[in-house]
């Protein structure tokens, strides 16, 4: 039988008042485990055990006045097996006291409470050596020691996946028991390097998921994804995963505008150009984030700055054979339609022969992404990181609309604004949006301000 | 000039020597240095090996004792004394010359010497006499060492209480009792462990009246209960008395012994004995001169503080085997040998056994590896234990020795090995399937599944993993659902 003191609770503190008794008889305490709080003059401080053992008895209660060296409790010793002597020799570090604050209301004392640090098992140092300072020389560093829990695999596996940098303890084993072959570590480290966490990109490191087996439902083919698919997952998983985005949608009467296109399409055609909506719009934007500057921004969060850039670049989406390429056109805003038409078009050309470079896709402010060709009312487009916003368009129809007493029929066209909404509040985002449509509703306002 | 090598190694233990011999394989310029004439350390030359030839001796007694319950009578045994101190010694000079005409194969340059550390990478060695490659031709009384890497494997001594220390032949330690001075009428072990079991059940057997005193209240802290029942039953035989819960408090010398004065659960408080051996327990010896010219720590319980790869606040230095932590046990040393000089090679080598075996050589033998119940009690783990009793066993039965208990500790829903224990005779050859059962996370349903000789004792595995199952052939106990 063991007893449990009030140890030396510190400096110049003989005692205290009893607030809370926090075991009970027939309770296992463990060393340090704290089982009394104790109001002194200058702060309430949970007293840990300095023995372990099972409580017999509680010699204390709530508002008792207690002394340094009282009983506390009386244990029944639990069996150490080593017995390195009287549990006299390993008593427990006194605990921490926290300063009351001068002048502090003693009714407040709870507040100043200090927990005792956990005690910690006493395998623990070789873990905090791994920290050790640096070797002398270049060297890889010491694989961090895999947890104490024991991992099924056997010690060649172990060691092939510390080789190849897998932490073991993440495999998922397939034999039996969960046991962990080397054919599971590579399948594990195979994923890893073609997850969409990595490779095809989804970001955030979230764990994957396995497949099913498919086959079980039919025949399926496997095919290598290309380049262009990788980068492409790669950097819409990014952007999807860093973005909080939202898209609000618009329509805009472009009879006007397409009345104009279709009377000077020929006159740019004659210039190798081929007068679109796109081309027209990625005019309107250069002058749209003219007005609007956070439109034409980057994050960098690192630093907790917003880039504001200087200089007007217009991405426009191009659907190819190989898949999503985005050239960029640049100094939109000091171009004037026609102009901007005949770079679209060759950068289209050049899309498709392969001959875009990496130069000419990047460097953008805002993007454009056009799938009217093909159809579709609205979309949710995906911002292209790092830029703030991209405006989808989709087909547009002539609908009736209602105006001056009567439905009339106008071709109207349906946008989409993507953003980023960390860096762009929604109405300023409606706002902008607004713009676009009335720059297309009225184009001389393009002469005006742009 | 100092010469200079890729590595030089302290201490030529079992750590020690497969350190420089591993390293010398892989293509580096070692150092060996050791005070010894040859390697070997402790372990061959005070410990494991010796004790092993003494316990051989004492197992052959016992058997021919024993032969008469099977109607074969053997006169009492004469005891030539010098003859078996030979033999013994004869072991030691044979395994220790082999292991130092290994190094010289392996051209790992051997100086027999007392090193002291001047800086991390270079040391004093006084005097060195010995360089094995060239025999022992001159070298000056004090050489210097310059090292890329040093690998610290100096070993333990035998933990010394200074109140149980007394200036007498008396008094006996791991080292001097297995020097086997005489055979003493009565003999006083302090300490249960394995140390101070095996010694007195060599002097037990060769004549002695022994007796065991030890401080907690079970024999060997740390193993099993129900596999320390096993030899406690038959250590009751042996030993003329074991006292637990007792406490050594006094020892004087008199004319006719050592008056020893107890304190606790025994009768008798003051005995007798014409020679007392202390065995409880072993310091590291860390205490390595120069060592503070490094960054090199040393923990509260005097051990080496090393990283998962042995390595120690100083990058150039290593630290293995008892002087890098417990267990202190030659097979722990080894592998952490190779760790170390994998890791000096630029590898990703770390320590992290799932297993390391303990046996105890007494007889019957006790072993286990992994988890131990108790551990398993005290930690909260949730396992289920099979045991398999010898009694039930052919191979047992043959042999006389149905005393034996086989246990596994198991994860109850996957049946996966975590802890292996074993009592009765030859258990140390036993353990190893279960440590390689641990070791490459088996289940009781792979031990099983695995077809094991008949008849043998190694057969009590798989029919205790057939007890998890309630299969067992030889032992019926139906699973409780």
């Amino acid at each position: 039988m063991t007893e449990f003191k009030v140890p030396e609770l510190g400096e110049n503190v003989a005692g205290g008042d009893v607030m809370r008794v926090l075991v009970n008889v027939g309770d296992t305490v463990a060393k340090d485990q704290p089982v009394l709080e104790l109001e002194t003059d200058k702060a309430t401080i949970e007293v840990p055990s300095n023995v372990a053992g099972t409580v017999k008895e509680v010699r204390v209660k709530k508002g008792d006045k207690i002394k340094v060296g009282a009983v506390v409790l009386t244990l029944d010793d639990a069996s150490t097996g080593l017995g390195a002597g009287n549990g006299a020799a390993a008593a427990a570090a006194p605990p921490k006291l926290a300063p009351a604050k001068a002048g502090a209301p003693e009714l407040k004392a709870p507040e100043h409470k200090v927990l005792p640090m956990p005690s910690r098992a006493p395998q623990e140092p070789p873990a905090s050596q791994a920290a050790a300072p640096a070797p002398a020389r270049p060297q890889a560093p010491a694989p961090a020691p895999d947890a104490r829990e024991v991992v099924p695999a056997s010690p060649a596996v172990r060691r092939l996946a510390r080789e190849i940098g897998i932490q073991v303890n993440e495999v998922t084993g397939t034999g039996p028991g969960g046991r962990i072959s080397q054919d599971d570590v590579k399948e594990h480290a195979r994923r890893i390097l073609t997850s969409p966490s990595t490779a095809l990109g989804t970001g955030g490191g979230r764990a994957t998921r396995v497949l099913p087996d498919f086959e079980k439902w039919g025949g399926v083919e496997r095919q290598p994804v290309s380049n262009i698919r990788r980068v492409t997952a790669e950097h819409l998983g990014y952007a999807w995963n860093t973005i909080p985005h939202v898209t609000q949608f618009d329509k805009a009467d472009v009879t006007a505008l397409d009345a104009l296109r279709k009377q000077y399409k020929d006159q740019v055609a004659k210039a190798g150009g081929n007068l679109t909506v796109t081309a027209m719009l990625v005019r309107i934007l250069a002058t749209a984030v003219k007005q609007f500057p956070q439109f034409n921004a980057s994050i960098d969060t690192e630093r907790g700055e917003l880039i504001f850039k200087k200089y007007v670049n217009v991405g426009v989406a191009v659907d190819t054979d190989r898949g999503l390429l985005v050239p960029v056109i640049r100094d939109a805003d000091q171009k004037n339609i026609s102009q901007i038409s005949i770079e679209i078009q060759q950068a289209a050309e050049k899309a498709r022969d392969r001959k875009l470079t990496l130069e000419e896709m990047t460097g953008g402010g805002i993007t454009i992404s056009n799938l009217g060709g093909i159809g579709g009312t609205y979309f949710t487009p995906i911002v292209n990181w790092p830029e703030v916003a991209i405006l989808g368009v989709s087909r547009g129809a002539t609908e009736p609309v209602w105006k001056d007493g009567t439905f009339e029929p106008r071709q109207m066209l349906p946008l989409s604004l993507s953003y980023d909404h960390r860096v762009i509040d929604g109405a300023d985002a409606m706002r902008f949006l607004r713009w676009v449509v009335e720059a297309i509703e009225q184009p001389f306002l393009l002469s005006l301000i742009g | 000039m100092a010469e200079t090598t890729h590595l030089a190694v302290l201490g030529a233990g079992p750590g020690g020597y497969a350190a420089a011999f591993y390293a010398a394989d892989m293509g580096m310029q070692v150092a060996l240095i050791d005070e010894e004439k040859n390697p070997g350390g402790v372990c061959l030359y005070r410990g494991c090996i010796p004790s092993k030839a003494l316990l051989h001796v004492a197992k052959v007694i016992d058997e021919a004792k024993h032969a008469g319950n099977w109607g074969v009578t053997f006169a009492e045994p004469a005891l030539d004394i010098d003859k078996l101190r030979g033999f013994k010694q004869g072991v030691v000079d044979k395994l220790t010359a082999g292991v130092g005409s290994v190094a010289k194969l392996r051209k790992v340059k051997y100086i027999q010497g007392r090193a002291t550390l001047t800086g991390p990478r270079s040391m004093k060695i006084a005097g060195a006499g010995a360089d094995t490659k060239e025999g022992r031709q001159g070298l000056p009384a004090e050489t210097e060492l310059g090292f890329e890497h040093l690998i610290l494997a100096t070993g333990s001594h035998p933990t010394r209480i200074p109140t149980l220390s007394l200036d007498s032949p008396r008094m006996m330690d791991s080292t001097t009792g297995l020097e086997l001075p005489d055979v003493p009428t009565s003999l006083l072990v302090i300490g249960g462990g394995y140390i101070g079991l095996e010694l007195g059940t060599v002097y037990a057997t060769l004549g002695s009246k022994v007796s065991v005193v030890e401080m907690t209240p079970g024999l060997l802290p740390g193993a099993d209960r129900d596999l320390v029942g096993v030899l406690e039953k038959r250590l009751k035989g042996l030993f003329a008395n074991i006292m637990l819960s007792t406490k050594v408090v006094k020892v004087a010398e008199e004319k006719n012994g050592i008056r020893v004065t107890f304190e606790g659960d025994v009768a008798e408080k003051e005995q007798v004995f014409d020679r007392v051996l202390v065995a409880v327990g072993r310091r590291p010896n860390s205490k390595i001169p120069g060592l503070e010219t490094t960054q090199v720590t040393v923990n509260a319980q005097g051990f080496i503080e090393t990283d998962p790869q042995r390595r120690t606040a100083e990058p150039s230095i290593f630290a293995i085997g008892d002087v890098a932590g417990e267990p202190m046990l030659a097979h722990k040393a080894s592998h952490e040998a190779r760790v170390a000089v994998e890791a000096i090679a630029g590898h990703k080598a770390v320590f992290e056994p799932q297993a390391i075996p303990a046996v105890v050589f007494t007889d019957p033998e006790i072993a286990w590896c992994g988890l131990t119940e108790a551990q398993a009690q005290a930690e909260g783990i949730e396992v289920e234990v099979a045991k398999f009793p010898w009694g039930a066993l052919g191979r047992a039965i043959t042999i006389d020795r149905p005393d034996g208990l086989t246990k596994l500790v198991l994860e109850p829903k996957t049946g996966r090995i975590l802890g292996v224990g074993v009592a009765g005779s030859g258990a140390g050859e036993l353990i190893a399937e279960g440590v390689l059962a641990i070791e490459m996370g088996a289940t009781a349903e792979d031990l099983k599944l695995v077809i094991h000789p008949h008849p043998t004792l190694s057969e009590t595995l798989m029919e205790s993993a057939e007890v998890f199952f309630g299969q067992s052939t030889h032992v019926y106990k139906p699973k409780r659902k």
